[in-house]
This record gives C-alpha cells, structure tokens and sequence, in this order.
C-alpha cells in the first residue's frame, strides 16, 4: 500500500514520516516479529513497535496475543508511548482481565504522577478499562484525584466516577464517591463544576430513584453560575441539568429564565436548544399576563429562526424541535412562515420537514402566500417532496375555510398535469375536503372520474371508490364505475376491498333497482370468496341489514358522518409535553418517548405521565411536575383539539381500574410535589373560593383580615355549599360538605355526577351518585384523577358492578388515598377527574374541603406545640375574624376536634378564652392555631401558624405558601364553627 | 446526553479509525451503519439520523468520509452533530484537510485527539489552538518539557492562553454581510435577509480586553442617541468569548479575544433590502428543437460602488447541445456538468443594466427523465459596502501593560443563498 506523503509537512510539527507506514507490514509471522521488537532494548524500536501493533488494531487484525509485551512497555516516561499503550489497553483489557491486573500498579503510580496531564491520563483511561476485577484497585487512585489541586486532573476524575458507576454502582455508592460529585458542583473550576454535573446527570439517568440531583436553589445558583464560565459544551450539561429542576414558584422561575436567556445568543446551536428547552419548560409556570412572558415569547423567535442557517444535520433537529414548539406555542413562530419556504438545494429531509411547519402556521392571513408556495413544489420532480406538498394543499384546505376553494382549484390544476403520483395524492385530499364541506365542492367529481385508469395506488383508489359510492346520486355512470373496479376484486388491496363493498352497498341504498345485481356479486365476492375476516364479517353485516331491515340498513350506512377535525398529524398533548422536556435530543427528532426506543427505560424515562395509583410503576423522576407545574389547564394552546383543554394530563389515561395492592410510590415524590404544590399564585385560592375577602386573598398575617358578614355571597367549589346546608346538624363527626353535581348530564351525554368527600374513621371517601339519565344502559364505569395538590388518588377500583339502566341511580363511595402523584393545582384543593363508561370518556373538575386532609393523629405534644410555636416565623403567620359564633369556647373546641382539629391547650386572660390547637395534614404538615373566644362576643378571634413535618427543606418549600395554607385552614375552621352556630 | 462510541468510514463504509467511549456498546453494530444507508440511498431517501435495532447513529459527512457517533440512549443529537463539525474543525486544524489520507497520515494523532476531545461521551476542551499546545506530534520525553495540560483548558477563559507577546500589537477586521435572496419566478421577493459576521485576526499580546461598538439600534435607544444612522439586528450569536450577560443588560460587546482568527460573532437582518443584483430572465424551450435564453442583470446598488466577480448561474436543460452565446458585457460559458450557463461580469458598477442571449440546440430524441426546475443563482461581491449599514464606531483594547493597538476595519457585501427561481 502506498500513502502520499504529501501532508506529512505538518505546519506545526515539521517534517517526518507520516504514520501510514505503520500499516505496511502484512507479512506472515508478523506477530512474532513484532514480539521480539516491542521486547527490545532500544526505546525508539519499541515505540515503533507498539505505533505498529495499534495501526493492526485500527485495521481492525487481532493483536491480543501481545498483550503481555505491550502492557510490559507501560512503564516509560514517553508520554507519547504510554498514551498508544493505553489505548491498547482499553481495547483488549476486556479480552485479557487476568493480564489487565498487571497493568495495575502503573496507573497507581500515575495517579501519583508530578505531571498532571498523566495523572489525568491514568484516571480517564483506567475508568475505561470495563474489567471488574481492576475496579476496586481503582478507588483509591480516584479518590485522591478527585481532591487533586489541578482542575485538569478534577474534571477527569469526576467523568471517571460515572465511568465506574456504570461498571459497579454499589462499589461507587459504598466508597461515597456520590458525595464527592456532588461536592464538585461547588467547586471554584468552571469545568469541574460542569463535568460533574454531566456525571450526575448521567448516573442519575440510570438510576431515576436515587435523588442524586437533589437540586434546590442554592445549587441552582451555583450552576447558573458556572453557565457563564464554562465552555460551549459544559454549558449544554448543565442547561441539560437545569431543565430538570421544578421552581418553586412563578417568581423563581422568572429569575432562572432571565439567566438562561444570554445562552440564546450562543454560537453553538446546541447551547442554544438547550436553552430553549429551559425556557419552554420554566414558561408555563409564568402567569400569561406577565409582561415578562411576552417579552420571552419574542425573544425565543429570532434565535429558533438562526438555526435554519446552522449545518444541514442541525437544521433538521432543529426543524424537529419547532415543529413541538409552533403545536405548544404557535404564537412564538406566527410570523416567521417564509422562513420556512423551501430552496432548491436543500437536503430531502430539511425539505420535508419545512413543508411540515409551513401547514402548521398557516392561517388566513398567509395561506395566499402558503398556496402559492406549495403549488410550486408540486411541480417538482422529486417524488416524496411532491406527494407531500399537494397533501399539504389538501390540509390547508381543511385548516383554513377561507382558503379552501382556492386549494380545490390548485388541486384541480395540478391534476391536469396528469403527472400520476400528483393526481393520485390530489384525490386522496380531495376526499377529505369533500368530508370537510359537505355538498361544495362535488362539482369537480367528473374531473376526478376522467382520471380513475390512471390510479394504482390503493389509498388513491379507495378514495375514489369512496367519492363515487358516497355521491352515487351525482354520478350517472356510478355503477358502471363501480363494476368496473370489481373485476379485479381479488387483486384488490384489503383498503380497497372494504371500501368498495361499502360504496357498492350505499349505491345500492341510494338507487335499488338498478344495481342489485352489483350489490348481490360484491357481497357473494366478499363473503363467499375471501379469506379476509374482515371483509367477510363487513359483508355478512351488510348482506344481514339489508335483507332484514332494509330502512335500519339505510341508517347505519348512510349515515352521516362527523366532520373531520382541522388539525391532522398533531402528537397528543400528553406527549407533547414529554417530548418538550426533551428538546434537543434524540427524542425530539423521533418524536417519540425515550421509553419508546431507549432499552430498559421502561416506567423509568417519563417525565409527564402520571404514574397509575398503586401500581408498580409509579416510579416518577422528581422533574415530573415540571412542565405540568404551572400548566394550569387554560395554558393548553388553541391548536390542541377541544377535548385536551379541560383535562390534558388525563386524555390518555388508560382508564383500568387501579388497584390496591401495589407499594406507594416513593416518598421523595412525595416531597418534590410539596415543592409543586407550593409554586406561586396560590393566593387566588382564598380571593376565589371566599367570594369578597380581598383582605384574605392578599391576607399575609399582619394585619387581621375581616370576614365579610355576608357568608353565603357567591362562593365556588364545596367550601362554599355549606352555607346552604341550614339546620342540618353532625354534632360530633367530621364536617361534610353536602353533595353537589359535579357534571350535568347534558355534559356527559347523559350521565349525571353529584358528590362530596367526606372523612370517615381516617379514610377519605368521595361519595358519587350516579345517575343515568340516558336512554341506554351504562356498564364498565372506570374513575381516575388527575394529578393533585395532595396527591389524592383512588385507593381502589369503582364499585359499580351492576350496569345502570335508564333512569336508574346509585350510590357509591370510593375510598381515596394520599400517595397519588402530585401536582400544584390552582385553586389548591381543586380535583381534576376523570370518568369513563361503556360510551365516553367525562372530565369534570371539583373541589374537596381541606378539612377533609386533616389526619386523626393531629394532637401534638404540649411541649411540642411551645416550642414550635415561638419557632415559626411570623411570615407563616395570618389572622382573622370569626363572626356571630354563638358557642362557647368548649363547644367549639369539641366541634373541631370532630375534624381533628385537635385543642392542644387552653387559657383564660381577661375572661378571653385562648384556645391553642393543632391540625396535621396528610401530607405531613402541621397547621397550629390560637382561637380567642371572648364570652358574650360572637366574633372570635383566630391566629393560625404552620410548619411542616419532620424535614425542615420542606419548611424553606413552604414559606411562600404558608400564608394561603394557613389561611385555607382558618376558613375552614370558620366554616364549620359556623355550621354548628346556626 | 452522551455518545457511546464515535466512528470515521471510508465512503463504503469501513471503519478508519474508531473510539469506543462509554464501553456500553457493541462496535460491530457499525457494520450496519452502510448497508442502511445504502438502502435509503435506493428510495431516494436520506437522513442524518439511521437506526439500528437499539442503535442510532447520527452521522455527517465530510468529504470522502463519514464521521458517526453512535448511541443507544436519548443522546442530546443537537450536541452530537455539533460536537460531529467541531471535530472536524479540529482535525482540520491539525492536518490541513481532513480525508481519508490524512487519518491514516496521522493516526496515532488522531488517537489523541479523541482521547482529548471527548471522554465518556461528554464533549471537552474542543478549542484547536488550545489543543495544539498539549498535544503534539512529538514523542516527548516526560522529565524534560513534557507538555502539561495548560491552565486555558480548565480556566473559565478556555480559548486564550496567557503569555502571548508580539512585537507589533494589531486587530484586524472584516464585517461580511451575506445576501440571501429567494425570488419567485413571477418575480416576486419571497425572502431577503442579511447573515453578517464579523471576523477576527487578534495580533495582540497579553491578555488584552476588548470592546466593540457598533452602530445598533438597540444600544442607541438605550443610550438615547436615536438620530444616528442605525441597524437593528434581528439575533446575533457571539463566539463564546464574548460576555452573554453584559450583551443581555446593557448591550455592551466586551470579549478576551481568542489568538489569531476567529469568528467573533454573526447576526441576521430581515429588513428587506432592494436586491443588490436583480435578474430578469426568459427561457423558451421548444422541444425536439432549441432553448432560447435572455437575461437580463441589473445593479441596484449606488453607482460609487462595484460588483466583482459577479457569475450569473443561469439552468438549462441537461441534454443541450452547440451553445451560443451574445452579451453586453463579461463572457459566457456553458458548463454540461452543473447544467447551466455561467455568465461572468468582472466588475459591475452600481446603477448599470447587462443583456445576455444564449441558444442551445436540443436533440429530437426527449429525456425521459425529469428535470426540475432549478433556480438561477448570483455569486458577487462589494467591497467597502455593507448592505445593513452596519458600522464599527470603535474598538477599544485595554491590555494592562499599556500597549498601544491599532484596529483595522474592512467592510464587504457578498451574495450568500442568491436564488432566483425561473419558470
């Protein structure tokens, strides 16, 4: 083999030989020669011996029997030797491990080495060589370049923990290397920092449960940080990073996204589309009205736009990315359409994937321009590129009303061109602009007829088929059309099999006496001669209806179809919210969860969906609520079918009935939703549910908020319907709110949902009625939840076991636990469900009592109570009035204490009586309370402070709530003493 | 977010040389990386992006080579196809050219390379010049001078090294703006925009600071100097020098620049601009017999300033044959290979209108195959020109020994995507 040497004049390096004539030797015995060169004496040969043994390894020829002599030259002080002997190493280590121990204690020693680069070197390499048996030799190495005074060496080591993770996580996890990474992330060196966050990440990623990114916003600071020191790619790691911290609240998330905004203006298009995937997810916890949320919306534009003029490769992924952003946020592309106008010399799949975008931004006022566009990609010659562009005609069409006659004429246009693929495509959208606008168009059918020879494609002919069987009555030949395409009814595609019959047999209803020998051929065809199933029952269906009950026939047949929706190819909401988590990556191309095509990530990779109660896989990763934090259910965007609005989250739910007996779902997920739970604008809470308290609502404990006099105005939601309930007396047991229709029937198509919750003896209980007020019998009922603030979730399945007829009613109860998955709701007690039977899917949203979440065990220690007391701040302080309560103090203590309210102590000053008492919340929090009664004064006074359970991080989580939640409470207390006043 | 293995082939697809980085995966799976390819090639189908069962290579080409990076998880694809072209830049750098030759040329180099540049699939230190002062080509001996990993490749400043001295301290730039044109064939302006990037070659000792000033809309509103003649810049990127947070707040460019040169930053302008160089073109076929072509090429610029090397691409049908041509100025050459007509005008003084007549004969035998229509396409250049009307008010260089610098500034204007489609 002969290699120009012509660049062996390396600028740098002046001149010598170039290395291709360490591939020359393929001579026979080589091996041994070989040999006996790398044990020799003189260094140089040596080194040439071992730049000969790797090309053979390059070439891809078996040089593992050296290994020995070349593990023997590892010990040299030419570095440039020592880096081709590791590098062997790595690659045959695993084929040798006896032989790799030998090699040992010369990475000891070069750990230890003066020059850092080998010292860095020994570390890298050594965290490559996958052989268990050398691992546990490494830790001691590790662990002092881990502390090493170089950056250089730090950054290594910090790669190399994930490298021995990946071999052995319990030997990492025992040695505490974790605790050193996370240490690193405070490190001074920018690199360090951002290497170790790439190690964390990536361990992390495998192993979803282990917290390792406990991130909060002491360390979030740090990373932000080091965003603006480390290099283009460090950024992308801890970006990447970022993307998977949930906020606290709307403020924080503002603050986040003002610093990851300068990366928009990055060189690299990754650092880029890693920020913009921070920012899209961090958006949806901003309040709409927010200035600051529009000023992002424009921000984002311009820089999405740039990357189209990145390389062809990074377009593409780019293009991917967009094309999830215009279906979340179509306002932040609306104006950029001629950015995505194809030009000639783009690859095929850029082209594609324009064209794509194109149909999703067109609206009324540039479809002119769309239109004009597209008809000029279908004049051209490539065939994919075409066949789309004429589809995207017949989307448009659909998309936008105003421009749909213009789009049947361009399509009528181009199947004069009589270019075959074109008229085919052509047809195929006509037919579902004929469906879109009934009785508009059929004017152009004697054009489309002309062309019926020419189509071979199945999905071209079944369109034609159905075009002339569903406008039979137009179409004089309608028959012989038919009849000719029976022919060859065997050859048929099974499409075009089942859509013949059907259009035969509509001819047939629509004129009998004329074809009923068609319609007698098509079925015997059908049933008689095909080993189709589907075909056959289709036909037996078909033959049955019309030789009993010819008028039933007509109906089921012609029936009229629902209109088809604007939007086709849109990924489901559920989806879409995954996969904008996952910007950039691999995912975002595919448009698929990483589940779906990454190994052993099953149950383990989803961000978005909701875990199913009890069952095993409730294994979320703590970033779950991120994107669904703040996205209230009016963030869903207009472009998502009707449907998505009310409910996204619970659209895909499987609706199985849950079951008990699955473990509950980490307790980790449960604190990382506390922090979800207390994301900003809580507030509204208190000025929705207790109509015209604005003193309340803005309430933060300083000055006494007044309960209005008036408590029956308009209230929301359950806490409200109390006050309607009268005389009705539970002098000793929990407070229940009484039943209310949670969803009518003309909502639910004739299903009628009233209920309440109630809490008996520890257990929450939703109580439903379900009436059915349909015509027909409802069987296979189903219920499941959405995502809430305290996790609630169906403990089991609903117990509707007979099937309810017409005008029949039923009481169930469904008992209710608290490890659900959890998810900040607005208002906070607000209870997004879901309800299915044998003919739809319902959602309907209610609200249950937070009294409803006070636990049996509420009692606190007097000492306890004390201390605590004088501990909490007075932030999480709030006060306010109870009017015209008529008990006396020990009456409303023992009313209270029926919803486990829990008097802790009580004292009189001054012939007030101050009860002190405590509350404890399902999910661990604890609500204490001061309650002043002055005899002979209907108005007590109350004063409630809270803390949380046993962690205080979850004290820091809740500060910014605690005014609302206190305040939830109060009004709770407020409610019911009221009650047992009246 | 990582690559398992990275691979560079030959255009069949044999590995040159490989780099296996997490360990993860089985380096056989390449072998299926062609054969896919070869498949897709067959359906007239492409992507950068080819599966395999569990494994999905992401792969750019460069010249005679394929570079791939494999992976079997939700790898961030963004950074791998970026980190994919930096290589090359890298080994480019170092060898000139990147092709098959040079792999070979150098492997024990490339080797090294790849060992520096990635580790466990998290790109590292990626900048060539910082590269190049730790990794050689010569076998060091490690007591004397052997290279230690300089301080730039962890510093928060990664792309510039301290110590540098020159004699003569100078910066010099060049502000190119790039005209993408797309005009319909009924001659309409479908898209106009202006990509300008400004470039660097640093000749300055030291650790200087830098601050660039330019003529932005934004800045001046900021400032309230609003008379000024400004440009408004629709996104600009910034090497990563540059402070990002500075330019966020208050709009201020303030960078350490990089040795030598560098891209220091680009931007992209929407405003429609009238086309610098506007075509007007009939092409008549008249089958079995001949084409008829007339173009017409006007300067819409001011006539104080000149078009170089302007080249006009006009299509023709591939089967043409006995090219004529006619113009009022410059010279015409029919080119079969690329299909077209390629009329060059040395120099094009601003305000003037050119005329170019060609006729091609045509074979009484039709191409079966179908042509598509391909856009006529405009290469020039205006020196001392800025379509935008960007300017560079100053460069001041602080460098704390005190040295005196001088900036240099140079200004052109040259066709970028200049495509316009013909009927």
């Amino acid at each position: 083999m002969e290699w120009a040497n012509q660049l062996c004049e390396n600028r740098q390096f002046g001149s010598k030989m170039t290395d291709s004539k360490y591939f020359t030797t393929t001579k026979k015995g080589e091996i041994f020669e070989l040999k006996a060169e790398l044990n020799s004496d003189k260094k140089e040969k040596k080194k040439e011996a071992v730049k000969k043994v790797i090309a053979s390894m390059t070439v891809g020829k078996d040089v593992s029997a050296l290994f020995p002599d070349v593990v023997n030259c590892m010990q040299t002080d030419n570095l440039e030797l020592k880096k081709l002997v590791y590098l062997y190493l790595m690659n045959y280590a695993k084929s040798q491990p006896d032989m790799a121990i030998m090699a040992v204690n010369t990475f000891v020693k070069d750990c230890e080495d003066a020059n850092p680069l080998i010292r860095a070197l020994a570390v890298r390499t050594m965290g490559c060589i996958r052989v268990d048996k050398i691992t546990e030799y490494l830790c001691e190495p590790l662990r002092k370049c881990l502390k090493d005074e170089d950056p250089y060496v730090r950054k290594t080591a910090a790669v190399c923990v994930a490298k021995l993770h990946d071999i052995n996580a319990q030997l990492v996890e025992d040695q505490g290397f974790l605790d050193t990474l996370k240490d690193l992330i405070s490190d001074s060196n920018p690199m360090v920092v951002a290497n170790a966050v790439a190690a964390l990440s990536e361990i992390a990623e495998s192993h979803p449960n282990s917290n390792l990114l406990d991130l909060n916003p002491q360390s979030i600071n740090k990373l932000l940080t080091a965003l603006n020191e480390c290099t283009e790619w460090g950024q992308i790691f801890i970006l990447d990073c970022l993307a998977n911290y949930t906020p606290r609240d709307d403020r924080e998330s503002q603050s986040i996204c003002e610093r990851v905004t300068p990366r928009l203006s990055h060189a690299n298009s990754a650092v880029v589309l890693s920020a913009v995937k921070v920012l899209m997810k961090f958006m949806e916890m901003l309040p709409k009205d927010l200035d600051y949320y529009s000023t992002l919306l424009k921000k984002l534009a311009p820089p999405l736009v740039t990357l189209l003029s990145a390389e062809p490769e990074l377009q593409y992924v780019a293009l991917r990315n967009i094309n999830l952003i215009v279906q979340k946020r179509p306002e932040i592309l609306k104006h950029e359409m001629k950015v995505f106008f194809v030009k000639y010399n783009d690859p095929i799949y850029v082209k594609l994937e324009k064209l794509d975008i194109m149909i999703r931004l067109a609206s009324q006022a540039n479809i002119a321009q769309v239109l004009a566009e597209l008809k000029e990609y279908a004049t051209e010659v490539d065939v994919d590129f075409v066949r789309k562009a004429v589809r995207a005609i017949g989307r448009c069409a659909i998309k936008v009303e105003q421009s749909a006659e213009r789009c049947v004429s361009t399509l009528l246009d181009l199947i004069q061109t009589k270019v075959n693929y074109v008229v085919q495509e052509a047809i195929v959208v006509i037919k579902d602009i004929f469906r879109k606008y009934p009785n508009k168009y059929e004017s152009v059918i004697a054009t489309l007829c002309e062309n019926l020879d020419s189509l071979d494609e199945p999905e071209a002919r079944a369109a034609m088929i159905w075009i002339v069987g569903e406008y039979a009555e137009r179409i004089d030949n309608a028959d012989e059309l038919l009849e000719s395409f029976l022919e060859g009814f065997h050859d048929e595609s099974t499409q075009v099999q089942l859509q013949l019959l059907t259009a035969i047999v509509k001819l047939f209803l629509k004129k009998p006496t004329e074809t009923q020998e068609l319609v007698q051929q098509v079925l015997s065809l059908a049933t008689q001669d095909s080993d189709n199933p589907d075909l056959r029952d289709r036909g037996y269906i078909y033959w049955r209806l019309l030789s009993t009950d010819p008028v039933a026939a007509k109906e089921v047949v012609l029936a009229e179809k629902p209109l088809i929706s604007e939007e086709t190819d849109l990924i489901e909401p559920t989806l879409l919210e995954e996969l904008i988590c996952h910007i950039g990556t691999l995912a975002s191309v595919y448009h698929k969860p990483p589940s779906a095509f990454v190994e052993g990530s099953r149950g383990v990779m989803h961000k978005r969906l909701p875990a199913r109660t009890g069952s095993g896989e409730s294994t979320e990763s703590p970033d779950v609520g991120t994107a669904a934090g703040g996205s209230a259910p009016e963030a869903a965007p207009s472009i998502i079918p009707s449907q998505g609005d009310l409910l996204g989250d619970l659209l895909n739910l499987d609706m199985a009935p849950p079951t008990t007996s699955g473990p509950p779902p980490p307790t980790t997920g449960m604190q990382m939703g506390g922090m979800d739970l207390l994301g900003g604008g809580l507030d509204s809470l208190l000025g929705g549910d207790i109509g015209g308290s604005p003193a309340m609502g803005a309430g933060f404990g300083a000055a006494p908020a007044v309960m209005p006099a008036s408590l029956n105005a308009p209230v929301g939601g359950g806490l409200g319907d109390l006050f309607d309930l009268g005389g009705v007396g539970m002098p000793m047991g929990a407070y229940i709110p009484p039943k209310i229709v949670w969803l009518p029937a003309m909502k639910a198509k004739g299903l009628e949902i009233s209920g309440t919750f109630a809490r008996r003896a520890g257990v929450i209980q939703m109580e439903l009625i379900l009436t059915n007020k349909a015509m027909s019998v409802m069987t296979d009922f189903a219920i499941q939840f959405n995502r809430n603030s305290f996790g609630l979730a169906p403990a089991g399945p609903l117990q509707v076991l007979t099937p309810l007829g017409p005008n029949q009613t039923i009481e169930v109860s469904l008992p209710l636990s608290t490890v659900g998955p959890v998810m900040k709701m607005d208002p906070l007690n607000n209870l997004q469900v879901a309800v299915k039977n044998n003919i739809d899917v319902f959602y309907f949203s209610c609200q249950y009592p937070i009294s409803m979440l006070f636990v049996e065990d509420g009692k606190m220690e007097r000492q306890v109570f004390l201390a605590t007391w004088k501990d909490i701040p007075n932030d999480n302080e709030s006060q306010f009035q109870i009017k015209d309560c008529h008990l006396n103090s020990d009456a409303a203590s023992s009313k209270l204490q029926g919803s486990n309210i829990f008097t802790i102590a009580k004292r009189t000053v001054e012939g007030q009586d101050m009860l002190y008492m405590s509350i404890k919340l399902s999910n661990g929090i604890w609500v204490l309370a001061e309650l002043r009664v002055q005899a002979g004064n209907p108005n007590y006074t109350m004063t409630t402070i809270r803390r949380s359970g046993s962690s205080l991080k979850m004290l820091t989580f809740f500060t910014c709530a605690a005014c609302t939640l206190t305040s939830l409470c109060c009004c709770c207390m407020d409610l019911m003493l009221s009650q047992y006043n009246t | 977010m990582s690559a398992s293995a990275i691979f560079i082939l030959d255009l069949k697809g044999k590995v040159l040389i490989s780099r296996n980085y997490m360990g993860n995966m089985d380096m056989n799976k390449v072998d299926h990386f062609m054969p896919i390819m070869m498949r897709m090639e067959e359906d007239a189908d492409s992507s950068p992006l080819v599966t395999h069962g569990s494994a999905h290579f992401l792969w750019i080409k460069h010249r005679n080579l394929y570079l791939v990076a494999m992976t079997k998880k939700n790898a961030n694809a963004a950074l791998v196809y970026s980190f994919l072209y930096k290589m090359v830049e890298v080994f480019k750098e170092y060898f000139k050219e990147l092709e098959e030759e040079s792999i070979r040329d150098n492997f024990v180099t490339v080797y090294e390379l790849m060992d520096e540049v990635m580790d466990f699939g998290f790109p590292q230190t990626t900048d060539s010049k910082i590269l190049q002062e730790y990794i050689t080509q010569q076998g060091h001996k490690l007591d004397v001078g052997a290279p230690r990993p300089p301080a730039t490749v962890t510093n928060a400043v990664s792309w510039r090294s301290e110590g540098i001295k020159y004699r003569k301290n100078e910066v010099f730039m060049d502000v190119i703006e790039s005209v993408n044109l797309l005009v319909s064939a009924t001659g309409s302006v479908l898209r106009s925009e202006i990509v300008g990037s400004i470039k660097l070659k640093v000749v300055l000792s030291g650790m200087p600071e830098l601050r660039l000033g330019l003529n932005d809309k934004v800045l001046f509103e900021i400032t309230g100097r609003e008379k000024s003649k400004t440009v408004e810049l629709e996104d600009v990127k910034f090497h990563q020098c540059v402070r990002l947070s500075r330019f966020e707040n208050d709009r201020t460019i303030s960078f350490i620049p990089p040795d030598g040169e560098s891209e220091l930053m680009s931007y992209r302008l929407n405003t429609t601009v009238k086309p610098l160089i506007w075509i007007e073109s009939v092409i008549e076929k008249f089958s079995h017999s001949r084409v008829e072509i007339k173009v017409k090429a006007r300067s819409q610029f001011k006539s104080r300033s000149t078009a170089n090397n302007v080249a006009i691409m006009v299509p023709v049908p591939s089967d043409v044959d006995s090219p004529k041509f006619k113009t009022s100025t410059g010279s015409c050459k029919y080119l079969p290979e690329k299909s077209a007509v390629q009329w060059n005008i040395k120099s094009f003084p601003g305000g003037k209108e050119y005329m170019m007549r060609a006729h091609f004969g045509l074979p009484s035998v039709e191409s079966t195959e179908l042509e598509g229509r391909r856009p006529i396409t405009v290469n020039f250049e205006i020196p001392y020109f800025t379509v935008s009307g960007i300017q560079v008010r100053y460069l001041k260089i602080i460098e704390k020994s005190g040295y005196e610098a001088l900036p240099w500034v140079r200004y052109i204007t040259q066709s970028g995507d200049y495509q316009l489609r013909t009927n």
